[in-house]
C-alpha cells in the first residue's frame, strides 16, 4: 500500500513529547555521546568507568522514556499517533535515523579500523573502550564484533523492556520478550565469551552461539571451524554434532509441534533485535501482492545460494585433505543430493496439490540445478563445484547475503521498510523453517468464525507484510511460510478474531465461501460446493 | 450476448459482498455506484486513522487492482432518484444509467431529531469518509476544538470519544439512559463500562437530553444546552450519534415501497421486481427470531450480500441468519455476544452473571428457567470461540453444559489466565443456594 492520500497526516499530532520523555532522551543520548567521542579518538580513563556509564545512560534512558510513555496510562494498545509522527511515519527523522545505522553497519562490516580496530596491537578508539569489559569477560582484548554484540544486547534488553511495558496485558508477548531476552544475553552474548576463556593451546572451540543455526549462521561448517570442532576433543565433536542436529533434527520436530515462531520470534537474535528495538517500526512492511510475490522469489534464491555455497565449501576442504575426515566428498555429495532428493520427493507425493504453479516450476528447477552441479562433479567435467571457486562463492555470500542484506539493508533500513525485511525477504533459515511451517505443523492462526469487521489492524501491524485480514475476512486460517508468529495481529484485533494455536493438522486450512453466523443451510450448501 | 447488468448503489459491506459474490458464481456485469469514495473501505475503522493507527489506504481490504481484475465497475456518482418504469438511474450529474437488476445497499445516516442548532457546520456523526474529513477539520487538537459533546450512548459514541480523547480534547458525553447503553447491556456490564469510560478522562452525563446546540455570531457551535437541568457546556464540536437510520432521502418520489427503510421480503426483494435491499437501509417486514427489521450492524449487511448472490445467480435463498452475534471494544475492553443476552431475562428466563476480582472481565448468560438452555452470553474481556457457541446454540445446550465446557469455547491468546475453573465454582456456589 502506498503511503499517499493520508486524511489524518495534516492534522498535528496533537501530544507531542513529554518532559519527562525529552529528558529520558537526553540521558540516552549522552550515553552515546561518550561513545562518539571515544570513536574520534577521545581518551577516556579509566575506560571501564566511562564504558559503564555510557552504557548504563543508554540503558536508563531508555527505560525512563517507556515508563514516560506508558506508566501512567491503561493497559492496552498503545498505536496512537503512530503515523503522524515523523520517525516512525517515514519522515525525516526515520531517514536520517535509517542513515545513521547504515552507516554504522557499512563501517562496522568493512572499515573496522574506524572503530578502533587494530590487529597485532593495542585497539584505539570505541573498540579500546570495549577492552577492559570483553577482557573481563572472555580474557581477549575487544573486537569491533564485541562492541557491536554488546550494544546489540543493550538494545534488545532496553528495548525488550519497553515492549513488555508496551504490552503489560498480554502474556503470550511477555513470554517470547522474556525469552529473546535471555537467549540474546545469555546464549548469543555471555556464553560464547566464557567459552572463549577455555580456549588454550591444545584446546580451542570457535565462537559458537548454541541458537544461531546453519543456514542464518552460513559459516558454521567452513573449514576452521569443522577443524577447531574436531581438534576440541568429545565437547567440540558434540557441538558440531549438536550444529547438524540442529537443523536437521530439532528444527525439525519444534516447528512441526509449535510452528516457526518458537525460533524465529522466541530464540532467534535477528528476530529479537526486530521484535524490541524494530517494534515501533513493524507496520511500515510492505502489504502488497506483488511484495509477497517478490518475498517468495528472494528468499527462496538465497536458501538455493546457501546450500550451493555450503555444499561447495565443505566439499572442497573434504577432497584437500581426505586423509583427515571420515568423510569424503563423494559421500558428501550423495549425500546432499539423496537428502534433496528426499525432502523434495516427499513434498510433491503429499504437498503437491498445495502449490501455485510458480512454486512448482521454482522448486523442480532448483531442485535439477542442483542434482546438475553434483552430476557434473561426478562426471569429471568441472574441477570445482558450482563453477566457481568455494572460496569465491562464500566470500560473494558473506559480502552480499551476510553484510549487505542482514546487515546494512536488513538493519539500517528499520525506519524505512520495517523491521523483518531481513527475516522476510532473505534469511534462509526462515525459509526452512517457514516451507516446513506452510506444509507439515500444526501451527495456525485461527479466525474466530465471523467475527471480523476488516478494520485492517492485523495487516497494519503485521511485521512481514501478510495481509492477514484478507483471510480473517473470509473466516480462513491464516497458514502462511512467512509468519513469525509474533502474535501482534491478535493483540490488536479490536474483535477478539485471531488466536495463535497448535491443534491437529486436519481442517487447518479451511477455505469458506460464507461465513460463519450466516443461514445453516446455505453455509452447508455453498461451503461444500 | 448481452450479459444482465447488476447494478448496486452503495460500496458498503452489504454492496460489495454482494458483488464479489456474484463475480465468483457468475459472468454477470456489475456496477457499484458510490458518492462516498472510490474504493471499498472498512467504515468500521474510521475511528483508526484519526488516532493515527492506521491511513486511509489502510482501510481498503482490497488492493486497488482487485475491482478491474474481478471485472467490478466502479462508479463515482451520487444516485438522485430510481426511475422505476424504464430501468433506470437519474445521477447527480445530469447522466442516467440503466441496470437490469438494482440493489440498493446506501447503509445508514446519523439520527437527528430535530435539536435546535442540529445542522451548524461542527455538528456532526461519525459514518462516513466525509464524517472522518469533517472531524479531521473541526477536531485537529485541543486548541482548535477545546472541548466536544457527544450526544447519544452508544458504541459510535463511546468509539467517538476514544478518538478525541487520543488528541487530548475534552469530551463531554450525553447519555439519554440512567446508564451507558443500557437499552442493550445488563446493568452490570453497563456499570461496569460506566466506570471505565469516567477513568479514561469523560465527563459522563447519565439520565442527560441535549435540548439546543447554540452558535456564536459566526454561525460556529460555542455550546450546547442541556434539557434536563438548562446547564450550557461549552464546546466547539458536537457529535450525533444518537444511532442511525436508512439513507434512503432519494428514493422518497420512487415507487419503491419504504417505511423507516427499504421494506423487503424474506428474499430481500422490494415490492418492484428486479429491485431488492441490503444492509443497514433494508426492513424486512418478517423479521427473523429476535431479530429487528433493520439491523444496521457490519455482520448482517455481509449476510444479505452472501444471501442475495445467491438468489441472483440461480439459487434462490431466503435471508435466513443463524444465531445472533455481534462484538465491539470499549476503549480497552473486548466484548462479544453469542445469542441473546437482553438488558433483564425475558419472561420464563434467567441469567448467570460472574465477575473477575480484576477489572473489566466479566461473562453473563441467559437461559431459560425450565428447560436451562442455553439461550446467549455477553463476554467482556475474554475472548470466547464463535464456532463452540454457535454450535451450541443450534444444539439447543443447557446452561450447565455450557458452564462445564466453557474451556472448550476460550480463545484468548496463549498464557493468558484461564477463568473457568472459578467460572465453574461460582456457578455451583449460585445453583446450590
Amino acid at each position: 500500500m502506498s503511503t499517499a492520500h493520508n486524511i489524518s497526516v495534516t492534522g498535528q499530532a496533537a501530544e507531542n513529547l513529554g518532559p519527562q520523555q525529552k529528558l529520558s532522551i537526553a540521558l540516552g543520548m549522552l550515553g552515546l555521546l561518550i561513545l562518539v567521542l571515544a570513536f574520534l579518538n577521545v581518551s577516556f580513563q579509566p575506560k571501564i568507568v566511562w564504558l559503564s556509564v555510557s552504557l548504563t545512560l543508554i540503558f536508563t534512558g531508555i527505560v525512563w522514556y517507556t515508563k514516560a510513555s506508558y506508566a501512567n496510562k491503561f493497559a492496552g494498545i498503545k498505536n496512537n499517533h503512530i503515523f503522524f509522527n515523523s520517525l516512525t511515519n517515514r519522515g525525516i527523522w526515520a531517514y536520517a535515523l535509517g542513515i545513521l545505522i547504515t552507516g554504522f553497519y557499512v563501517v562496522l562490516y568493512f572499515y573496522p579500523s574506524y572503530l578502533g580496530l587494530v590487529n597485532n596491537g593495542e585497539n584505539t578508539g570505541i573498540v579500546a573502550l570495549f577492552d577492559p569489559f570483553s577482557k573481563l569477560l572472555s580474557g581477549n582484548p575487544a573486537s569491533q564484533w564485541f562492541v557491536y554484540g554488546t550494544l546489540y544486547t543493550i538494545a534488545i534488553l532496553g528495548f525488550g523492556i519497553k515492549f513488555l511495558w508496551k504490552y503489560r496485558n498480554n502474556n503470550y508477548q511477555r513470554l517470547r520478550t522474556f525469552s529473546v531476552m535471555f537467549f540474546q544475553l545469555g546464549f548469543a552474548f555471555l556464553i560464547p565469551e566464557f567459552m572463549a576463556r577455555l580456549n588454550g593451546e591444545k584446546f580451542s572451540l570457535p565462537y559458537y552461539n548454541l541458537v544461531n543455526i546453519w543456514p542464518l549462521n552460513y559459516y558454521n561448517f567452513e573449514q576452521y571451524r569443522v577443524d577447531d570442532f574436531i581438534s576440541a576433543g568429545t565437547i567440540g565433536v558434540s557441538l558440531l554434532i549438536f550444529g547438524i542436529a540442529s537443523i536437521f533434527i530439532i528444527t525439525p520436530i519444534l516447528t512441526y509441534k509449535y510452528g516457526k515462531r518458537w525460533y524465529c520470534s522466541w530464540v532467534c537474535g535477528c528476530g529479537g533485535l526486530a521484535e524490541t528495538a524494530g517494534d515501533s517500526f513493524r507496520h511500515l512492511s510492505n502489504k502488497s501482492t506483488s511484495a509477497w510475490k517478490l518475498e517468495r522469489w528472494m528468499i527462496h534464491l538465497v536458501t538455493v545460494f546457501v546450500v550451493i555455497m555450503t555444499t561447495a565449501v565443505i566439499s572442497t576442504y573434504l577432497g584437500y585433505d581426505a586423509e583427515k575426515y571420515w568423510l569424503t566428498k563423494d559421500v558428501f555429495l550423495i549425500g546432499v543430493g539423496l537428502v534433496l532428493t528426499i525432502v523434495v520427493g516427499l513434498t510433491f507425493i503429499f504437498k503437491r496439490h498445495e502449490f501455485k504453479k510458480d512454486a512448482k516450476y521454482a522448486g523442480i528447477g532448483f531442485f535439477l540445478i542442483i542434482l546438475a552441479l553434483i552430476g557434473l562433479h561426478f562426471s569429471g567435467n568441472t574441477q570445482q563445484f558450482a563453477f566457481v571457486e568455494a572460496e569465491t562463492l562464500r566470500s560473494s555470500y558473506g559480502f552480499l547475503i551476510g553484510s549487505i542484506f542482514s546487515g546494512v539493508v536488513g538493519t539500517g533500513f528499520y525506519p524505512i521498510f520495517g523491521n523483518r525485511v531481513w527475516c522476510r525477504f532473505g534469511c534462509p533459515m526462515a525459509a526452512i523453517l517457514g516451507f516446513q511451517q506452510r506444509l507439515f505443523s500444526k501451527f495456525r492462526i485461527t479466525t474466530n468464525g465471523g467475527q471480523c469487521i476488516s478494520c485492517g489492524n492485523c495487516s497494519t501491524y503485521c511485521e512481514m507484510g501478510i495481509d492477514v485480514r484478507a483471510y480473517a475476512q473470509k473466516g480462513e486460517n491464516i497458514v502462511r511460510s512467512s509468519c513469525v508468529g509474533c502474535g501482534i495481529c491478535a493483540s490488536v484485533c479490536p474483535r477478539g478474531v485471531l488466536k495463535l494455536e497448535n491443534d491437529s493438522p486436519q481442517g487447518r486450512i479451511n477455505s469458506k465461501e460464507i461465513l460463519l453466523g450466516n443461514d445453516v443451510d446455505l453455509m452447508n450448501y455453498v461451503n461444500k460446493n | 450476448m448481452n450479459q444482465e447488468h447488476i447494478v448496486i448503489i452503495g460500496n458498503g459491506i452489504a454492496g460489495v459482498t454482494l458483488a464479489r459474490h456474484i463475480r465468483k458464481n457468475s459472468n454477470k456485469r456489475i456496477t457499484l455506484i458510490s458518492a462516498e469514495s472510490e474504493h471499498f473501505f472498512s467504515r468500521t475503522a474510521l475511528m483508526y486513522v484519526y488516532m493515527g493507527h492506521m491511513k486511509w489506504n489502510h482501510l481498503k481490504p482490497y488492493e486497488d487492482h482487485f475491482w478491474k481484475k474481478n471485472r467490478i465497475e466502479l462508479k463515482k456518482a451520487y444516485v438522485e432518484e430510481v426511475q422505476t418504469q424504464n430501468n433506470q438511474l437519474l445521477l447527480n450529474s445530469g447522466e442516467t444509467f440503466q441496470y437490469d437488476k438494482l440493489v440498493i445497499a446506501t447503509g445508514s445516516k446519523p439520527n437527528k431529531f430535530g435539536w435546535p442548532g442540529q445542522d451548524l457546520p461542527q455538528v456532526q456523526g461519525l459514518y462516513s469518509k466525509q464524517d472522518l474529513e469533517k472531524l479531521e477539520k473541526n477536531a485537529p487538537n485541543n486548541q482548535i476544538c477545546k472541548r466536544a459533546v457527544i450526544v447519544g450512548g452508544g458504541l459510535i459514541g463511546i468509539e467517538l470519544a476514544e478518538m478525541l480523547r487520543t488528541r487530548n480534547i475534552p469530551v463531554t458525553f450525553l447519555v439519554r439512559e440512567k446508564s451507558f447503553w443500557s437499552n442493550v447491556l445488563p446493568l452490570e456490564e453497563s456499570e461496569m463500562l460506566n466506570k471505565h469510560i469516567l477513568e479514561h478522562g469523560i465527563d459522563l452525563r447519565l439520565n442527560t437530553n441535549l435540548k439546543s446546540i447554540e452558535a456564536d455570531k459566526h454561525g460556529n457551535v460555542k455550546s450546547i444546552i442541556i434539557e434536563e437541568t438548562g446547564e450550557q457546556i461549552d464546546c466547539n464540536v458536537v457529535g450525533l450519534t444518537a444511532g442511525v437510520s436508512p439513507n434512503i432521502d432519494f428514493l422518497k418520489n420512487s415507487s419503491i415501497e419504504t417505511n423507516h427503510g427499504v421494506l423487503v421480503n424474506q428474499n430481500l426483494q422490494t415490492n418492484i421486481q428486479h429491485i431488492y435491499a441490503i444492509g443497514d437501509c433494508a426492513e424486512q417486514r418478517n423479521p427473523t427470531g429476535n431479530r429487528p427489521p433493520i439491523e444496521a450492524v457490519w455482520y448482517t449487511g455481509r449476510m444479505m450480500g452472501e444471501t442475495l448472490a445467491q438468489s441472483l445467480t440461480g439459487n434462490p435463498s431466503n435471508y435466513k441468519p443463524g444465531n445472533w452475534f455481534n462484538s465491539a471494544k470499549f476503549f480497552d475492553v473486548e466484548y462479544q455476544t453469542y445469542g441473546w443476552v437482553f438488558p433483564k431475562p425475558k419472561k420464563g428466563h434467567s441469567d448467570f452473571y460472574w465477575k473477575a476480582t480484576i477489572e473489566n472481565k466479566c461473562i453473563h448468560m441467559h437461559f431459560e428457567t425450565e428447560s436451562r438452555k442455553f439461550t446467549g452470553i455477553n463476554t467482556f474481556g475474554i475472548r470466547m470461540r464463535h464456532e463452540k457457541f454457535d454450535a451450541w446454540l443450534n444444539q439447543e445446550k443447557s446452561i450447565d453444559y455450557v458452564i462445564e465446557h466453557l474451556k472448550e469455547a476460550n480463545f484468548d491468546p496463549e498464557f493468558f489466565k484461564k477463568y473457568e475453573n472459578e467460572i465453574f465454582d461460582v456457578y455451583k456456589k449460585k445453583l446450590l443456594n
